[in-house]
């Protein structure tokens, strides 16, 4: 079968039947391919040349930073900017900060989600359907109006300034336990927990031993985007954490933008690259698998 | 185990099935699922520590005077009352909207070609892909500050571009259109590439057949365009839209990180004459900055009709054609 709308033609026609495709007039064909290529190669200039950018500016002093015209090229003040920047902030102390706090509440979220997850997901009890109703409205509350009370409620405990304030709120989600219910009900089969059953494996066994191996990839799609929410979250960090000189890595380089961000650019760059450098690392690691996830999730 | 868990659900469609209780062999009472109702519990739990109960409080706070610390005094309904007649609040929600409209709209028509233009082509798929994605991935903090460079004034790209074409510098960070513009592009490049993503993966499950009757009845590829993908992706693109709604209308850390220092007051203040000021960040420069934890609850409240009232309308919007 050729399918050969205009814009699918090169795609389908090679993709399902390279036999047929010296029947299909050709002409016309190859420079849309070009030009299409050419539009998507302008797409990809565009999504990454602001981090080309930052890697040029990072390398300049502020000095260069202001002429015209505007450097292009990387330069050889990265090591001035460096140290600037660890003079500027303690960047490794809120990075350990970020890491904690990022850590622990994907460890924590990829426990309770996924054994709420299991139990919404195989088990029949009384008010499951309520439970994940109220569930999935609690999905729509906007986080402004729990941040008051919240802030409130923290500070009475004595957890503002601190990053229990930051871990213990997010240990477990409404997002993740619905999508990792998703994942559960077609991937683990009837017939294994009925075999397990029968195997006499209590209810965590069954969990540890019969779920989880089977979710793995569902786990890591989740666990890799909870870190990074947790690494990028801003608004509640800047909020909870009072103390200035314990805040994670994104307070940190708010913080350099804006008391030194007017005169040294060069090193508020840095901060920037540097910043970024754990992220694209953890997202090369899981891109293929993360991007399938989270387009598989929306089409639903 | 003598109490073994619940035997596994079986599976059928339909909430018809829900009351299905009889297939289990005999009827426990609720104590018998312990263990179920204990691992669902955290979520719970946390739900009601930081979610119900402070929303609930929120409520009650919004018909106070409080500023977090002295004695908390009835004030009715005087706080929305002030809300309603706040021209900064209504400022802030002109900002918002304003930047949504000129962030979103163009982010999902591009993200929507560029799909269309992905699932055509072949080779380097996955490597488009990867690209697209990447902005998304990376934190609004460490782009804010890179798009406050390029826009900056004395030594911006934008302004570098402008004036070695011989055009005229704009101000972009003290004008209120520039402002906005600047914040929404932000957006725009944060964003584009994660819808791009979602709607290929929506064209792919448009069957080859229809595009192939578009072509026999003589249609090009923008007829096809318009008139085969669009009307197909609409749930795709509702969900897309919706999303782009919740989070935008409650944009915070992109104007609060570029704009934070332009502005001598608060850092909340959203630039000169708080053309950058959204609706949250108005919340949070009346709740954090003033201590004024009463009128800021019932801003969030407001915030939350707002919010609540644009994704009905989307709603509607996507599903009346559908028709």
């Amino acid at each position: 079968m050729t399918v050969t709308a205009d814009v699918m033609k090169d795609a389908q026609g090679s993709q399902d039947a390279p036999g047929t495709r010296g029947t299909r007039p050709i002409k016309g064909a190859r420079p849309r391919g070009i030009a299409l290529h050419l539009t998507l190669m302008l797409g990809v200039l565009v999504s990454l040349f602001p981090f080309y950018w930052t890697v040029v500016m990072s390398t300049h002093t502020s000095t260069e930073i202001f002429q015209f015209p505007p450097k292009l090229l990387p330069g050889s003040h990265f090591d001035d900017n460096l140290r600037h920047l660890f003079d500027s902030i303690d960047f490794f102390g809120s990075m350990l900060n970020s890491l904690i706090v990022a850590c622990s509440v994907t460890f924590l979220v990829l426990f309770f989600d996924s054994l709420a997850a299991f139990v919404f997901a195989k088990f029949q009890f009384p008010g499951r359907r309520a439970l994940f109703v109220m569930m999935m409205a609690i999905f729509m509350v906007p986080a402004q109006l729990s941040a008051i009370p919240q802030f409130v409620i923290m500070a009475r405990i004595g957890w503002i300034g601190s990053l229990t304030a930051l871990v213990v709120p997010a240990a477990a989600n409404a997002f993740g336990i619905f999508w990792m219910r998703q994942y559960m009900k077609s991937a683990i089969h009837d017939e294994l927990m009925d075999a397990s059953r029968l195997d006499g494996c209590g209810f965590m066994r069954q969990y540890w031993h019969v779920a989880l191996p089977v979710v793995r990839p569902g786990l890591a799609f989740l666990g890799i985007f909870t870190f990074m929410g947790q690494w990028n979250d801003y608004a509640w960090p800047l909020i909870a954490l009072v103390n200035p000189d314990h805040v994670t890595l994104q307070v940190a380089l708010s913080q350099l933008n804006g008391v030194h961000g007017t005169t040294d650019y060069g090193m508020v760059m840095t901060g920037a690259l540097l910043a970024l450098i754990p992220l694209l690392i953890v997202f090369a690691i899981g891109a293929r698998q993360m991007i399938a996830d989270l387009a598989k999730g929306a089409i639903r | 185990m003598a109490t073994a868990p619940t035997a596994p659900v079986i599976e059928t469609p339909g909430p018809a099935v829900t009351g299905a209780g009889a297939i289990r062999p005999k009827p426990r009472s609720i104590l018998g699922y312990w263990r179920l109702y204990l691992a669902i519990s955290p979520f719970y739990l946390l739900f009601l520590c930081f979610g119900l109960i402070p929303v609930g409080f929120s409520l009650y706070l919004s018909f106070h005077r409080w500023d977090g610390l002295g004695h908390m005094e009835y004030a009715g309904l005087s706080q929305y009352r002030y809300l309603l007649g706040d021209a900064q609040f209504w400022h802030s929600i002109s900002n918002t909207l304003i930047i949504w409209a000129i962030a979103t709209l163009p982010m999902l028509f591009i993200a929507l070609v560029a799909a269309v233009m992905l699932n055509s082509a072949v080779r380097f798929k996955s490597v488009y892909r990867f690209a697209y994605f990447l902005p998304n991935v990376t934190s609004v903090v460490a782009i804010a500050i890179i798009f406050g460079s390029i826009f900056s004034t004395n030594f911006g790209l934008v302004n570098a571009v402008l004036q070695g074409l011989g055009l005229d510098q704009i101000a972009w960070l003290n004008t209120p259109w520039g402002i906005k513009v600047a914040i929404a592009s932000l957006m725009t490049w944060q964003w584009t590439g994660y819808n791009a993503i979602i709607f290929l993966a929506g064209l792919q499950t448009i069957p080859g057949e229809l595009y192939e009757a578009a072509r026999v009845d003589g249609a090009g590829p923008v007829q096809t365009f318009f008139r085969v993908t669009v009307p197909l992706m609409r749930p795709v693109i509702l969900f897309t839209l919706v999303v782009s709604t919740v989070t935008g209308l409650q944009s915070f850390s992109e104007p609060q990180v570029l704009l934070q220092t332009t502005s001598n007051t608060s850092t909340f203040a959203g630039g000169p004459d708080n053309a950058g000021q959204t609706m949250v960040l108005y919340f949070f420069q009346q709740t954090f900055d003033n201590n004024d934890f009463g009128y800021g609850a019932a801003i969030a409240w407001g915030i939350f009709l707002i919010v609540g009232i644009f994704s009905i309308i989307n709603w509607r919007l996507v599903q009346r054609r559908e028709k």
